[in-house]
């Protein structure tokens, strides 16, 4: 009988043997044993961990100001922005938040999967440098042509919308430049496996960092197919562009840049498991094969963002969104209660083990890289999950289509599930590879919980609003001065203001987390030994 | 003791280079190639 390869346990690699020798095939004087962990760290990668880190904070800064004004402009009785500048936050945020905060912070989790997991040094400094500065550079042409109100395109600048060319060359820098940097991961993942610095299959944190820079490749290519075009029009030597064919490659592009996220962040469920309550993998072929579903066929799904297009057939969309989609479905599912089961096992091991639930009560919700990923868990797989699932269906996606319900879904998935993840594994990036000690240690433990209640109410609002027909992204849904009166259900007051208020309390949440980033990263207290435990 | 053989699907999980072909040509055949062509077959429609 064949049996599935039961040779890794963990979900992270286990520490080296011999603590002060370091292994793999780092370059001499390129590498330091971390003094917590016992894992070796190259010293290359650490810098483009920083660096792609800090980038991907500031962009959430800037996002998430964005985002603050748009909630306080969508609860009717504040409608803080002018029209002009509301559509003009909704590209910046989008923008800011699903592509450059998102990415800059997957590049650097490919960077740590890559080379700490993997006992590897990076495969180029040159590549990770040029990756950096067009993604950099990319971004920051984006940022400048969104505010300087060239590019009122929004998030997905469906044609025939047209923005600045140098708007469509700043997302086509910046896609190539993530593309090098996911060439560079699966160049060092080459070196690794030539040099034999791991044995057997490779840890399972890496396999969902492998799973998130594959459909990075296939999103990216999706990018470069329709950016390229679209540039080419925005400059004149195109004469049109199809919206049909547009809308179809650019979901090629959109689905899955968050569908990267998702990889990104189950694998970080499962590396938070094993740092905070030291959870094993219940059973590695499962939840590789779960990340082999999401490897085939996650992408597939972008096709529920077409189900009210007239141009394709029913055929194509029941292929791709129903049997295709449930599959990826069935992959989050089962992420989603192995990842808590191995925190169950862990603890019940170490004693918690009174009744039903007394595991749960008695984890360590003081710890915020174990509060968040959790509470990440949860959003990302009630809210999400059901929210996303009926979405994908054709016959309510009909009803729904391009309402409220639709950001509602995706502020439980992008945000609660994915941003909330990130920023507990950050609890840990922080003291383990800038290594400096968080200040505002109280706030910090904090800061999962407030995140998590603005963001429920954020989506809930959404959601329910949304469920009553108030479109996705009108800047007045009371139609002032309109001929005809117009409107929705008063009822709905009520859920944009919970949208209105759940936008304050994240945003409170948010800062939470970026102060004491920046306090830690510039004037933390440097950590030569272990980091104080949470 | 002689290796135990290795499960088929084992031996696709630890071959990072079939799953990016797979993960790459699968949505594109399937996602973006049948939509362009469903697409491109579309008569234009007709003046009243």
């Amino acid at each position: 009988m064949t049996t599935m390869d039961p040779t890794v346990e963990g979900a992270i690699a286990e520490p080296a043997g011999d603590s002060d020798v370091p292994k793999g095939n780092h370059l001499p004087g390129l590498s330091r044993i971390c003094g917590t962990t016992g894992l070796t760290v190259d010293l290359t990668a650490q810098k483009f961990i920083q660096l792609n880190a800090v980038a991907a904070v500031v962009c959430l800064l800037i996002g998430g100001v964005a985002a603050l004004l748009i909630a306080l402009t969508r609860w009717p009785a504040v409608h803080l922005l002018p029209a002009e500048w509301y559509y003009r936050m909704v590209t910046l945020h989008g923008l800011s938040m699903l592509i450059l905060w998102i990415i800059f912070f997957e590049i650097a989790v490919l960077y740590f999967a890559g080379t700490v997991l993997l006992k590897s040094r990076l495969a180029s400094a040159t590549a990770a440098w040029i990756s950096y500065v067009m993604m950099v550079v990319g971004g920051g042409m984006v940022a400048v042509m969104v505010l300087t109100g060239k590019a009122d395109v929004m998030f997905t600048s469906y044609a025939p919308l047209k923005a600045h060319q140098l708007y469509y060359l700043g997302v086509i820098l910046f896609a190539v430049g993530t593309l090098i940097g996911v060439i560079n991961f699966f160049a060092t993942i080459y070196i690794a496996k030539r040099d034999k610095t791991y044995k057997g299959s490779v840890p399972l944190v890496v396999f969902g960092a492998i799973t998130a820079a594959i459909i990075a490749v296939a999103t990216l290519l999706h990018g470069a197919a329709i950016y390229i075009p679209t540039w080419l029009w925005a400059l004149g030597v195109i004469p049109n562009m199809d919206p049909a064919v547009y809308r179809l490659v650019f979901w090629g592009l959109g689905h899955p840049s968050q569908q990267i996220n998702v990889a990104a962040m189950v694998s970080v469920w499962y590396l938070l498991s094993a740092i905070t309550v030291g959870g094993k993998v219940l059973n590695q072929g499962v939840s590789r094969v779960a990340f082999l579903f999401y490897i085939l066929f996650i992408n597939l799904a972008s096709a529920h963002h077409l189900l009210v297009d007239p141009g394709v057939s029913a055929g194509w969309k029941i292929w791709n969104t129903s049997y295709a989609m449930y599959l990826a479905v069935l992959a989050s599912m089962i992420h989603g209660y192995t990842v808590p089961a191995s925190v169950e096992v862990a603890l019940r091991k170490q004693g918690h083990d009174k009744g039903l639930f007394g595991w749960l009560g008695a984890a360590p919700w003081g710890n915020p890289g174990f509060s968040g990923f959790f509470l990440s868990l949860l959003i990302f797989g009630f809210i999400g999950g059901i929210t996303g699932v009926t979405l994908g269906t054709e016959q309510i996606n009909i009803i729904a289509h391009n309402t409220l319900r639709i950001p509602g879904h995706f502020h439980s998935t992008v945000v609660g599930g994915t941003t909330l993840a990130f920023m507990a594994v950050t609890y840990y990036v922080v003291p383990l590879i800038f290594r400096r000690e968080f200040p505002l240690r109280a706030i910090c433990k904090l800061q999962p919980f407030v995140f998590a209640l603005g963001i429920a109410m954020i989506s809930f609002g959404m959601s329910f609003a949304g469920s009553y027909g108030v479109s996705r992204r009108h800047w007045d849904i009371e139609f002032t001065g309109a001929t005809h009166a117009a409107g929705y259900d008063a009822s709905v007051h009520v859920w944009l203001a919970m949208v209105g208020i759940g936008g304050i309390v994240a945003f409170t949440g948010l800062l939470m987390y970026v102060l004491p980033v920046v306090g830690a990263v510039f004037f933390g207290k440097k950590i030569d030994g272990k980091m104080t435990p949470w | 003791m002689a290796d135990k053989p290795i499960h088929p699907i084992q031996k696709l999980l630890d071959n990072p280079w079939l799953l990016l072909a797979l993960g790459v040509l699968l949505p594109i055949i399937s996602y973006t190639v049948w939509g362009l062509v469903e697409l491109q077959n579309l008569k234009p429609a007709t003046l009243p």
